[in-house]
């Protein structure tokens, strides 16, 4: 497909998610809303796992750490203002990431996958366990931030359509900033590092500082997705900080296939897809899920961004054998 | 804490290590010898804790349970091995992360299909059912040193086995050159059908064992799972000893951590974990 | 590139058709609609079916009809998971558009709801969940409860341990708010009644390694032990405790979840507790055997105190649409009816508080030959404070 194409579908599916607000119907255009969310966590997440080589499965720590920091940073009865937590929260989370990093970055492999996995679970613990992060229970976002600037007031995200679109922005934001990044001389040299680190570092780059400086970045980008979670839901629990957040975002990233921003953006879409449709089929739905996820590692390497490419394969007759 | 006390401490904590290395001697084994990723290990031993449970009901003895059940889960690791895991040899790790998070979605919801969701006990066999008084108030359930002297034997065997048997030498030397082994002859994949089914077989006799005094209910299998990991990234992957050592660092550390330092202790165990990697990055027992 | 882009596409066309027949089923007819918000997998799945079981039969006895209206029920499994807690409540608020939201048993999942109902103005029963907060400061006029507070119990436990003349008293429980909202009521009573707890101790939620408290206990020799735990880890600290020989030297006590739905797993290590709940086996009221009998018959099983729970708040709604002619649209008229109610349940009847939560009778129980047997109310028409309400 040539670029032209791909452009034009690009702009087609921004399109197609663009109208969602005038259906009118508030759960679905909540449930775009949080796929969404979703989908800029990919992203994010697709930073390390695809870009940079580094399976991360304790991305949602930073997640959950921006939207703990909404709802910490936003007094209670008030609305804070979004150009004050968004990059606080955002920033804070970028931090968290470069502590943690300092630490995982120094594994590899297996290693890195467990440890990126135990750090996630202690920052679990300290919302969960300590007066910072009031309990199991979680903490209410009771008002959402506002955006006035000097007494004007270009959006309002209480208004479900403006917060739809603020999102539907920040995913336009993220995809931009992050094709820009990678196509950057910083962005080269992580995909170095992902092919072969040992030659990038015997040409003289300092791969562990490039590798932290990206692990930092994808934690702030999953920081930008907390953000707008904790915003259209106004409440955060420990839960988000959870394994499972982690196991599921990487899930997306590797059901659009790694490395490919808009196959995160799919990953994301698919995943919630298939798990309305599931649970709308059966209790037991996670059953479906888990063998699903099985089938698609045993039948489908590569994910399903490699789907069209092994159909026109084996239809052109060409052995589409791995 | 009287001195009694810090006794009694010491050992809940080798007892409570023990039972953690049982866990985690099976996810080293696999994860150094296959270099599989394996996050249905928690499944493992949640399987175990449920078949104690039903076959302690059906034959009415947990020996008999334990007796029928090791071989039940040897042959259920090697059919898995056959069927699931034998494909991921090659593959890199995160097909493998992401396989055996799908496998443990389906465990869980067979689990709750088969068994239901309610919370079952399973009685302490008989025989084993008394307490030893340490102090005027407190006694010390039999049970609980048994599990620990299984744990002990097991970590003996397995030494023996690694070290000194032709399997175990195999074992090494297919974890350092996979293709120098089958030059010689030897049958590598069945190596990997045992070892697999040997750390199958593991973690559902820790959670066997363990099912008369955790009882067994929904979801059990996940704390053990990240403990485990804990365990073998500080013990290094692959290490039996290092997972000993780990284990009972482990042990030590979660049981003074909740006596003394009650509000951080959730984080005790990772903060060890932190401070390991920094001294020693691949671990206390490097794998070579 | 484009390949994904392509797929991502046909997935989004096939979202929105999706969406478009889920959106078409909820065509508007003259039935009240009752949406469930309860775990039907996962650890609390039980307690979900008791309460969905118990809600069903009250609305069976009044030939399937609630305030002479026929009923539609929606149901979403929360999977007690908090994290997509806002968004299951909004399923049943925003798409089924439900008149009534039933759910549920995690505090934090009940928390969400509530802060969703107050938001939607939707009508909302608690079936369990007892945090403090739902009727005290995060109250609301459309928020009700049919179970208890995390309070009540505790409280009438630290009177009666006073009352025992114990002084010298340690607590335990899990850290999570539920747990110190307990132990909170139990020492509220306890210390104003001139008692004194030497220590507070806790562990991680959901850690069951209680061997190290175990032995702090023996070392620090109190009169009693209060705990609160519940479900698989209840039943664990029941026979630790046994194991240790605790039982024999210092009596255990604690709120009814420690060994309710848990005898089983407990077995012997559990003779003898005595727990403090506002139910309880072989109750002296005429309601309670009927109800029994008809669940049995029904279910082919024991109802627990979570089915009474959900047959009250279906009893609750039914006041209040009775109130209000049977139109659930007339949501003021429904609110005052369920407020003045006076619940005739299983438990022995009970009114609501200002704020909602049930005025109730707590029972001093024993686990006797498998049962939880009513010793003597602990504490006659006990009312939660309702602190931080504001209504």
């Amino acid at each position: 497909m040539n670029s032209t194409a791909s452009t034009t579908l690009k702009l087609l599916g921004l399109l197609l998610l663009a109208c969602v607000p005038l259906s009118g119907e508030s759960f679905y255009v909540e449930l775009a809303a949080k796929t969404l969310v979703l989908a800029i966590f990919a992203m994010s997440l697709d930073l390390l796992v695809g870009f940079t080589g580094l399976v991360s499965f304790g991305h949602a720590a930073y997640f959950g750490v921006a939207a703990y920091a909404v709802a910490l940073l936003s007094p209670k009865y008030e609305a804070a203002s979004l150009w004050y937590v968004l990059p606080a929260s955002v920033g804070l989370s970028a931090l968290a990431a470069l502590l943690v990093g300092f630490f995982v970055l120094r594994t590899k492999g297996i290693y890195f996958i467990m440890v990126t996995l135990a750090f996630a679970q202690l920052a679990f613990f300290v919302f969960h366990d300590t007066p910072l992060g009031g309990g199991s229970d979680g903490i209410y976002l009771n008002v959402k931030p506002t955006a006035e600037i000097a007494g004007w007031l270009p959006f309002d995200l209480d208004n479900p359509s403006h917060l739809y679109y603020f999102i539907l922005a920040a995913l336009v934001g993220v995809y931009a900033f992050l094709a820009r990044i990678l196509q950057s001389p910083f962005g080269r040299v992580l995909v170095g590092i992902k092919s072969n680190e040992h030659r990038m570092q015997s040409m003289g780059y300092l791969t562990f500082r490039y590798k932290l400086a990206a692990f930092a970045l994808a934690g702030g980008l999953g920081g930008v997705a907390g953000f707008l979670y904790a915003v259209v839901f106004g409440f955060v629990t420990p839960e988000l900080l959870s394994w499972h957040q982690s196991g599921n975002v990487l899930l997306m990233v590797i059901l659009g296939g790694m490395g490919s921003l808009p196959g995160a953006i799919a990953g994301a879409f698919v995943f919630t897809g298939m798990q309305e449709l599931f649970a709308s089929w059966t209790k037991h739905w996670q059953l479906v899920m888990g063998g699903v996820i099985v089938a698609a590692v045993l039948f489908l390497p590569g994910g399903l961004a490699a789907v069209p490419d092994r159909i026109k394969r084996s239809l052109q007759g060409g052995g589409s054998n791995e | 804490m009287d001195f009694a006390s810090i006794l009694i401490q010491t050992l809940n904590s080798l007892q409570y290590g023990l039972l953690l290395f049982l866990v985690a001697s099976g996810l080293t084994l696999v994860f150094g010898i296959m270099g599989i990723i394996n996050l249905a290990h928690g499944s493992f031993y949640m399987i175990g804790a449920y078949l104690a449970f039903v076959l302690t009901s059906v034959t009415g003895s947990l020996f008999t349970a334990i007796l029928l059940g090791i071989p039940l889960t040897f042959a259920i690791g090697a059919l898995l091995e056959w069927a699931l895991f034998s494909h991921l040899y090659k593959r890199d790790h995160l097909e493998q992360v992401l396989l055996t998070y799908g496998l443990i979605l389906i465990f869980e919801e067979l689990r709750s299909l088969l068994v239901g969701d309610e919370v079952h006990g399973v009685d302490i066999p008989a025989l084993f059912s008394a307490s030893i008084p340490l102090s005027d108030v407190l006694s010390y359930p039999v049970y609980r040193l048994v599990i620990s002297a299984v744990c002990i034997v097991l970590a003996l065997g397995l030494y023996f086995l690694i070290q000194r048997t032709r399997l175990g030498m195999m074992i090494r030397a297919g974890n350092h050159d996979r293709s120098m082994v089958e030059a010689l002859g030897i049958n590598i994949n069945m190596i990997y059908r045992v070892v697999f089914a040997l750390g199958f077989a593991l973690a559902a006799l820790a959670g066997m064992l363990a099912a008369p005094i955790s009882s067994v209910f929904p979801n059990m299998g996940s704390h053990v799972l990240i403990i485990s990991f804990v365990i073998v990234v500080i013990g290094g992957i692959g290490s039996v000893w290092g997972a000993l050592i780990a284990a009972l660092v482990i042990g030590f550390a979660d049981t003074f951590g909740k006596v003394l330092l009650p509000d951080f202790s959730g984080m005790v165990v990772y903060l060890v974990m932190a401070a390991v990697l920094l001294w020693r990055p691949e671990g206390i027992l490097k794998k070579g | 590139m484009g390949h994904t882009l392509n797929g991502a596409f046909k997935l989004g066309i096939g979202m929105a058709l999706v969406a478009a027949t889920l959106g078409t089923s909820q065509a508007a007819d003259d039935k009240i609609k009752v949406g469930f918000m309860l775990p039907y997998t996962g650890t609390y799945a039980s307690l979900g079916n008791a309460i969905t079981n118990g809600f069903k039969q009250f609305v069976a006895e009044q030939g399937g009809k609630l305030g002479g209206r026929e009923i539609e029920y929606y149901t979403v499994d929360d999977e007690s998971d908090p994290a997509k807690a806002t968004e299951n409540a909004n399923k049943l608020v925003k798409r089924d558009k439900v008149d009534l939201l039933v759910g549920t048993v995690h505090s934090g999942v009940a928390l969400a709801m509530a802060k969703v109902a107050r938001e939607n103005k939707t009508l909302l029963i608690v079936p369990n969940a007892g945090a403090d907060e739902i009727t005290g400061p995060l109250c609301a006029p459309n928020v009700f409860r049919s179970s208890f507070s995390a309070w009540q119990p505790s409280y009438a436990m630290g009177q009666l341990m006073a009352q025992k003349g114990l002084k010298k008293v340690v607590t335990l429980t899990w850290k999570y708010s539920f747990g110190q909202q307990s132990v909170d009521g139990f020492k509220e009573a306890f210390e104003k009644s001139g008692g004194k707890v030497v220590k507070d101790m806790t562990l991680p939620f959901p850690n069951v390694e209680f061997q190290p408290f175990l032995t702090e206990i023996a070392a620090l020799k109190p009169d009693a032990v209060f705990v609160f735990f519940a479900g698989a880890g209840a039943a664990k600290f029941v026979k630790d405790y046994a194991a240790a020989g605790l039982n024999r030297s210092v009596p255990l006590y604690g709120p009814g979840f420690l060994t309710d739905g848990n005898l089983d797993a407990m077995g012997e290590a559990g003779k003898g507790l005595q727990t403090t709940l506002h139910y309880a086996d072989g109750l002296d009221n005429k309601k309670d055997p009927a109800f029994r009998l008809g669940y049995a018959k029904t279910y082919k099983m024991q109802p627990d105190v979570y089915a009474v729970q959900g047959y009250d708040a279906a009893q609750l709604y039914n006041a209040g649409l009775k109130a209000a002619g049977g139109d659930a649209g007339k949501q003021a008229e429904v609110i005052k009816g369920m407020e003045s109610a006076r619940i005739d349940s299983p438990r022995g009847a009970f009114t609501l508080s200002k704020a909602h939560n049930p005025v109730q009778d707590i029972y001093l129980r024993e686990v006797q030959g498998g049962q939880n047997k009513v010793i003597s109310i602990a504490a006659k028409g006990l009312a939660d404070p309702a602190r931080g309400c504001k209504m």
